[in-house]
């Protein structure tokens, strides 16, 4: 006779903590440039369908969301600011992460495809792929340019929005990708001079962690200039109407002067980083205002 | 233990009802498509399959 000792059963996780993995505060940024992508665009598309896109460009944001913790979990524990997600506190097994996020990638794709069109579940498949692969994968680890290029992922939605909604690509949709891309160095070097050192104990090699902080500063003034011009680039084109080129003015005007603070300054021991943390705040707001303020003009001219 | 045999059982359940839900929420989601897709056909057979022109 055999006797057998009862095996401690793993406690599931909670349905919380796959919402964790989608990086939701991420996503809501994903999900309104992709909606005004598709607002902005000349078409109008069935209520029902323009939600379903929305949903994928969610759903498919939060498959890399997703991936990009189960690869990145080694890192997270590291961090201050990460540690406490489902997968390096423990609360999650890695495999049900894996699982979840390929499963929810390619549900988001085919959903895409189904409800829009092939041109936008294959940009949403490209921008899922980026992400995980040339950025988390490939990058990240690498070299201090990781969210210079790696930043092409998040500058897709409004791409996708427009993609899905119109069937193909135009110049104004190109522009606001540039605009994107070109917005995520200085909004990542502004968090990562503020986070230098949960960086450097992760050892991920981020500019400020890589080059110092006088290089950052330097690079984000350079990087806010090609991101004024693409910003304005649509109204100087006679792709929008004057809403949006006087929003995108202003904006940018204020960007450009946190940028100019940022990149000018020094700091000393027990700097409390304020005018980076400014930056950093207002580049998000930003980004939010100008996508906004080109759904207002589209509607606005028409 | 009983107790941390309930923690799971709790957890299962509401992970059951979270799947319920988003699967009785793609089945509305999936009807919703076709009649837009039926609709679309039926009105503007020359316009792109899901556009709706104003």
């Amino acid at each position: 006779m055999t006797t057998t000792t009862a095996q401690p059963i793993a406690l599931p996780a909670d349905w919380r903590d796959f919402l964790a993995l989608t990086k939701p505060r991420v996503m809501t940024l994903v999900v309104f440039t992709g909606l005004c992508g598709m607002l902005a665009a000349p078409v109008q598309i069935a209520p029902v369908l323009g939600f379903t896109a929305i949903l994928c460009i969610a759903l498919g944001a939060g498959a890399a969301g997703a991936l990009n913790q189960w690869y990145e979990s080694d890192l997270d524990a590291k961090m201050k600011r990460t540690a406490g997600r489902p997968l390096p506190a423990g609360r999650m097994d890695r495999q049900s992460a894996l699982h979840f996020g390929v499963g929810l990638g390619a549900f988001s794709v085919i959903l895409m495809g189904l409800a829009a069109n092939m041109l936008a579940a294959g940009i949403l498949a490209v921008s899922i792929l980026f992400y995980v692969l040339v950025y988390t994968v490939w990058l990240k680890r690498r070299t201090p340019q990781n969210i210079v290029i790696g930043g092409a992922a998040g500058a897709f939605p409004p791409l996708i929005g427009w993609a899905a909604a119109t069937g193909h690509v135009a110049a104004l949709p190109v522009l606001l990708f540039s605009l994107v891309f070109l917005w995520t160095p200085p909004h990542f070097w502004a968090l990562a001079l503020f986070m230098k050192s949960d960086y450097a104990a992760a050892g991920v090699p981020m500019l400020p962690v890589v080059a110092g902080e006088r290089a950052t500063r330097t690079q984000i003034g350079l990087y806010t200039i090609p991101m004024a011009i693409a910003a304005i680039a649509p109204w100087a084109l006679g792709l929008t109407g004057v809403i949006y080129g006087l929003t995108a003015s202003l904006t940018t005007l204020i960007f450009a002067g946190l940028a100019l603070q940022v990149s000018l300054r020094t700091t000393g021991a027990g700097d409390t980083m304020r005018p980076e943390k400014r930056l950093f705040a207002w580049s998000v707001l930003y980004l939010f205002i100008l996508f906004g303020a080109l759904v207002v003009d589209r509607w606005v001219i028409s | 233990m009983p107790n941390e045999e309930d923690l799971i059982r709790a957890r299962q359940r509401s992970r059951s009802r979270i799947m319920a839900l988003l699967l009785g929420g793609f089945a509305v989601l999936m009807f919703g498509i076709s009649i837009a897709k039926i609709k679309a056909g039926q009105v503007h057979p020359k316009t792109p399959h899901h556009a709706v022109v104003p």
